[in-house]
C-alpha cells in the first residue's frame, strides 16, 4: 500500500459493522481501507485474493448484499451495515456447494490463486442466470438467456486465470448451471 | 492514498452542502477509488451519494424513463422495461466492464468517469487533463486507442463510457442539483470537447450533483455495438448506438439516431450522418455515404487511422441490421 507522506494529513478512522459469512463484526478502520483489505487483514479471511487491486482480475470477488463485486474497489467505510459472503462462507454445514464440487470434478484450477474469486463470481452467475438476467452474449437482451458456453465465458470475463484453467472453469459452471 | 474524511449524505441538501472545495462525490467508486490509489485523484473528503433515494427507475407519463443517478449499471441492465423498450441502452451497459464492476458502478458515476488515457493515469507523466499546462505526450506517443474527432493540440483523450453513447443517441437529459438549485442539461451538452481546457470533462460546476437521467420514449428499432481488442471486458476501440425508423420496410428514413464512442472526448453524436439520412431511402449505399460524410471531419493521429474505416463500417453494418434484422 502507499505510505502516507510524513507531512501529509493524518489518517482518518471510522467504525463500521459488517456481517461476514453470517457473523457480525464491529470494526475500527482507516477510511482508505478497501473491503478486501478489511476482510483479509482485520478478519483474517484470506480466501479473497489481492491480484491487481484495480478491479481488473477478479481474484478479490465477494458477494456484497448478495451481488458479486470486486472487494478491492469497494471502500469498507462506504459499506457500513453490509452483508458479505466470501469463499469461506460458500459451503453449507461443511459441505461444498454443487459448484465447488463441479470445480473439483472438472479440474477447474491449477495454482488456485484465482479460484476463490472464480467461485464467488460463478456463484453469482448461477443466481443471475436463474433470475433470467441478460449478458452481452444474450442475442436479445429482452429474452431469457440460455446458459451455453458463450454466455458463461462472457459472464466470467471479470475473472482472470493466469494458469489458463478456463476450459475447466466453463465446464464446471455449465454443469452447475444445468444441475 | 491520501487520507480523507468520509460523510454519508442522507439528503441532496446535505450532499451539496458537504461537497466543499477538495471534496468529491462517491457513487460506486469503481473509477474514483482506483484513481485515488493511483494518486490521480486526491480528495480530502468523500461525500457518499449512494443513499439519497436515487436508486429507482421510474416510468414517465410520456412512456420514457427517469433513471436515478445511484441506480447501479447491473440493475439498469436487468430492468425489464430497459431491456424491452431501450435495447441499445441495455446492450451498452452490458458491453461495459465486468459483472462485478457493474454491480458497484452507478449511472451518475459512469457519466463522470475519467479517460483511461495511459498518460492521464500515470502521475509521473505530463498530462494537460491532470495537470493543466504540463503537455500531452499522447499526441506523439501511445494513442492507438485515442481520439480521431474533435481533439485539440492539448488533449487527444476519449471518453470511456459505453452507457453514455446510448444516452447520447436517446436524446436523454441530465438532472443536476447544484449550489444554485436544480437544472436540466441536454445530454449532448454535458460532456465537452477538450479545446484549451482539457481538465474539464463536462460542463458541471463544483458541487453539482447528477440526480437522474431522463430518457424520452424511443419507439423504434435500436442497437449498440462495440469493437474492442478482445471479446469481453475491454474498452471500446469504436462503439455505436443507433436507432432507425422507416415509413415502410426498406422505405424512407423518417427518424435516425447515431452516436459513436471511442472516437472523441465526448460521446460523438453523428448529426451530419443523421441529416444525410433523414428523408433518404434506407439502403447500404445511403448508409455508407452518410458515414463517409460524418467521418470527413476525422483527424486521425499517427497510429489510430484504423478507427476511421472501423467507425464507417460499424455505422453501415449497424444501420443495415436495423433495416433488415
Amino acid at each position: 500500500m502507499n505510505s502516507v507522506p510524513a507531512d501529509g494529513p493524518d489518517p482518518v478512522r471510522a467504525e463500521i459493522t459488517l456481517t461476514v459469512n453470517g457473523s457480525e463484526h464491529r470494526l475500527g478502520i482507516d477510511t482508505r481501507a478497501s473491503l478486501l483489505d478489511t476482510l483479509r487483514e482485520d478478519l483474517g479471511l484470506t480466501g479473497a485474493k489481492k491480484g491487481c487491486d484495480h478491479g481488473q482480475c477478479g481474484a478479490c470477488t465477494v458477494l456484497l448484499d448478495g451481488r458479486r463485486v470486486n472487494a478491492c474497489l469497494a471502500l469498507a467505510v462506504a459499506h457500513d451495515g453490509a452483508d458479505v459472503v466470501t469463499v469461506e462462507g460458500l459451503a453449507r454445514d461443511g459441505r461444498p456447494t454443487r459448484l465447488q464440487e463441479a470445480f473439483l470434478a472438472h479440474d477447474a484450477l491449477q495454482c488456485g490463486y484465482c479460484t476463490p474469486g472464480q467461485l464467488c463470481s460463478a456463484t453469482a452467475v448461477l443466481d443471475e442466470l436463474g433470475r433470467g438476467l441478460p449478458s452481452a452474449a444474450t442475442p436479445d437482451p429482452a429474452a431469457e438467456p440460455v446458459p451455453d458456453d458463450a454466455e458463461i465465458r462472457e459472464r466470467m470475463s471479470g475473472n482472470l486465470c493466469r494458469c489458463g484453467a478456463y476450459a475447466g472453469i466453463v465446464a464446471a459452471v455449465r454443469e452447475a448451471a444445468r444441475a | 492514498m491520501r487520507p480523507f474524511t468520509y460523510a454519508r449524505a442522507a439528503t441532496e441538501d446535505e450532499a451539496v452542502a458537504a461537497c466543499t472545495d477538495g471534496a468529491a462525490y462517491l457513487g460506486g467508486g469503481t473509477n474514483l477509488v482506483d484513481l485515488m490509489r493511483l494518486g490521480v485523484a486526491e480528495p480530502a473528503r468523500l461525500v457518499d451519494v449512494a443513499h439519497l433515494g436515487h436508486d429507482r427507475i421510474e416510468r414517465r407519463a410520456d412512456g420514457g424513463l427517469r433513471i436515478g443517478a445511484a441506480v447501479t449499471n447491473g440493475d439498469l441492465a436487468a430492468d425489464r422495461t430497459v431491456r424491452a423498450e431501450f435495447p441499445l441502452l441495455a446492450q451498452a451497459v452490458l458491453a461495459g466492464a465486468s459483472g462485478q464492476i457493474r454491480n458497484l458502478a452507478t449511472v451518475g458515476g459512469n457519466l463522470l468517469q475519467r479517460t483511461r488515457c495511459a498518460y492521464f493515469q500515470d502521475v509521473t507523466k505530463p498530462c494537460n487533463k491532470r495537470e493543466p499546462g504540463s503537455g500531452c505526450p499522447a499526441r506523439e506517443g501511445e494513442h492507438r486507442n485515442l481520439a480521431i474527432l474533435g481533439h485539440s493540440a492539448g488533449c487527444v483523450a476519449t471518453h470511456p463510457s459505453d452507457m453514455a453513447v446510448a444516452l447520447a443517441a436517446l436524446d436523454a437529459e441530465v438532472r443536476v442539483r447544484g449550489r444554485e438549485g436544480t437544472r436540466t442539461i441536454p445530454f449532448g451538452d454535458l460532456h465537452r470537447l477538450p479545446g484549451t481546457a482539457p481538465e474539464r470533462d463536462t460542463c458541471l460546476e463544483p458541487g453539482d450533483l447528477i440526480t437522474a437521467v431522463e430518457v424520452p420514449p424511443l419507439r423504434m428499432p435500436s442497437r449498440f455495438r462495440k469493437a474492442r481488442e478482445r471479446a469481453s471486458f475491454a474498452f471500446a476501440l469504436v462503439s455505436i448506438a443507433a436507432a432507425l425508423r422507416t415509413d415502410v420496410p426498406g422505405g424512407t428514413v423518417t427518424d435516425v439516431r447515431i452516436a459513436l464512442g471511442g472516437v472523441a472526448h465526448r460521446p460523438w453524436r453523428a448529426r451530419r450522418a443523421e441529416e444525410r439520412l433523414r428523408g433518404a431511402r434506407a439502403s447500404g449505399e445511403a448508409f455508407l455515404r452518410a458515414a463517409e460524410a460524418e467521418l470527413e471531419a476525422a483527424e486521425p493521429l499517427r497510429d489510430n487511422g484504423y478507427k476511421v474505416p472501423l467507425a464507417r463500417n460499424l455505422i453501415v453494418r449497424t444501420l443495415s441490421g436495423l433495416v433488415a434484422p
